[in-house]
């Protein structure tokens, strides 16, 4: 907390002489109770993440419904959206042969986190629901629960743990190199998949919070300097939001990737893992 | 300004009752998260994929079909020119037929033709022939009578008298005319011993 307001105190400092100093955003602006308190608060990201998932549901099923061998517009957009999961995602990661039967798990992955993560430039909602780590919490476990099941399934429990080591390695070395896969399987591997979105979805939240915050209080605050420095940070804060626009693209990307990455791991025989 | 800064924090802390360490999952939301991609991956694996890898393999089909038809319609076509072919030198082979045969029954109309000609030539010329030995015995006929008449003429200018009437009463002439036929007269010169002074 301290660190807040030491940031705090240092941005309000040329503000000072102009009057009240500005007050940067902190993490508070991510709690936002809508109904109910405390721990068990139904939240506005909750309400927004079931706008979401609502959207999506009826657009998909609209927009596959009536799926024929000549697409409709929608369809054929539709497919666009599918296919970069199915054949640029699912296929080039998991190989022809299996992928297929983890393409909805992956399109549900991709199509949820990047319609979340939109809603933090969305201008109704302009925060990503991404943005509380609960969200990337509850799709990495479903990561997790699936590979290892995979795993398991194909291996066994002894022969998954086997598999996790390379072959020809030299037998001291074997407990270390068995620990450290351990660790990447079953603490590395989902701690980096839930907070590299959330990580990202959160700071891209900040920064634009921040500029945009700062722009209104340098223009209805500031003096003739502030309201004229208003201007590039209010462009600052523009670029952000485009900028962020990629990135809400590239997490929802990655996030699909790493999980056929690991589902394909799962899934190879002993040796080519990697 | 550390102050108010500081203090400005904790009252914005203290506001907002429920706020976590953003590194601290708020449950109800973690909850939330997995119900929302339950919902979305049953519709997607129940309805949405399904549906969409149906319009592919129906589209793989159609191109595969599309393909097969093709090569049929290749191996139509490929048919109908053999077919096409083995007519046409079916139809040669007649037209050569008809040529010889045609060739065959001109060789055998011009004979025929010869022989016609050449029999209506024959027979043309038989008729000239029996035209001209017609001709010729009525002019056989006439010249007798008139050699006759004219040297009966002649031998009564002679003589001083008429002697048709006599010379045909006696045939007289035919014999003459039978025997110099026949050769045994000698033709002779009329004045050839007879004296000079007669015949003035």
């Amino acid at each position: 907390m301290s660190l807040t307001a030491l940031a705090a105190s240092i941005t309000s400092l040329p503000a000072a002489e102009g009057g009240e100093g500005f007050q940067p955003p902190t993490t508070d602006i991510f709690w936002l109770p809508l109904f109910g308190k405390g721990d068990w608060a139904i939240t506005e990201q909750m309400v927004w993440g079931a706008i979401v998932t609502a959207f999506l549901v009826i657009m998909l099923l609209a927009l596959s419904k009536r799926a024929a061998v000549i697409p409709s517009k929608g369809q054929w957009m539709l497919e666009g959206l599918y296919n970069f999961v199915r054949n640029g995602v699912a296929r080039d990661m998991i190989g022809t042969r299996e992928f297929l039967k983890f393409v909805p798990l992956l399109f549900t992955f991709f199509t949820l986190i990047l319609f979340n993560n939109l809603m933090g430039i969305f201008p109704l909602a302009m925060n990503p629901v991404t943005g509380k780590i609960g969200f990337p919490i509850a799709f990495t476990l479903v990561v997790y629960a699936v590979y290892h099941w995979i795993g398991i399934k194909r291996m066994g429990l002894g022969g998954y743990f086997k598999h996790m080591v390379p072959e020809g390695l030299p037998g001291w070395i074997v407990p270390f190199v068995g620990l450290l896969e351990f660790i990447t399987y079953f603490i590395t591997r989902p701690l980096t998949l839930a907070l590299r979105l959330f990580g990202n979805m959160f700071a891209g939240h900040m920064v634009i919070t921040l500029f945009v915050s700062a722009a209104a209080y340098q223009l209805l605050d500031g003096g003739a300097a502030l309201k004229a420095l208003s201007i590039p940070t209010g462009l600052m804060a523009a670029i952000m939001v485009l900028f962020e626009a990629l990135v809400q693209f590239l997490q929802a990307y990655v996030f699909t990737l790493l999980a056929a990455s690991y589902i394909a791991g799962a899934l190879a025989d002993h040796g080519d893992e990697h | 300004m550390f102050i108010t800064a500081t203090a400005s924090s904790v009252v914005g802390l203290a506001a907002s009752e429920g706020a976590k360490m953003p590194l601290i999952p708020h449950i109800p939301e973690l909850i939330f998260g997995l119900v929302m991609f339950g919902i979305l991956y049953a519709v997607v694996a129940k309805k949405v994929v399904p549906n969409l890898e149906k319009a592919y393999a129906e589209r793989t089909a159609a191109i595969e079909g599309g393909m097969k038809q093709a090569e049929e319609a290749q191996a139509a076509a490929a048919a109908a020119k053999e077919q096409y072919e083995a007519q046409l030198a079916e139809a040669r082979a007649e037209a050569a037929r008809i040529r010889e045969d045609a060739r065959a029954q001109g060789a055998e109309i011009v004979a025929e033709m010869r022989g016609q000609a050449q029999a209506e030539a024959s027979r043309i010329t038989e008729s000239a022939h029996k035209q001209i030995e017609a001709d010729r015995q009525q002019a056989s006929h006439s010249l007798r009578a008139d050699v006759g008449r004219l040297s009966t003429d002649l031998a009564s200018r002679i003589v001083g008298e008429s002697l048709h009437d006599e010379a045909r009463q006696k045939g007289i002439i035919d014999r003459f005319l039978a025997e110099l036929e026949a050769g045994d007269i000698r033709p002779e010169k009329v004045g050839a011993d007879a004296p000079a002074g007669q015949d003035a």
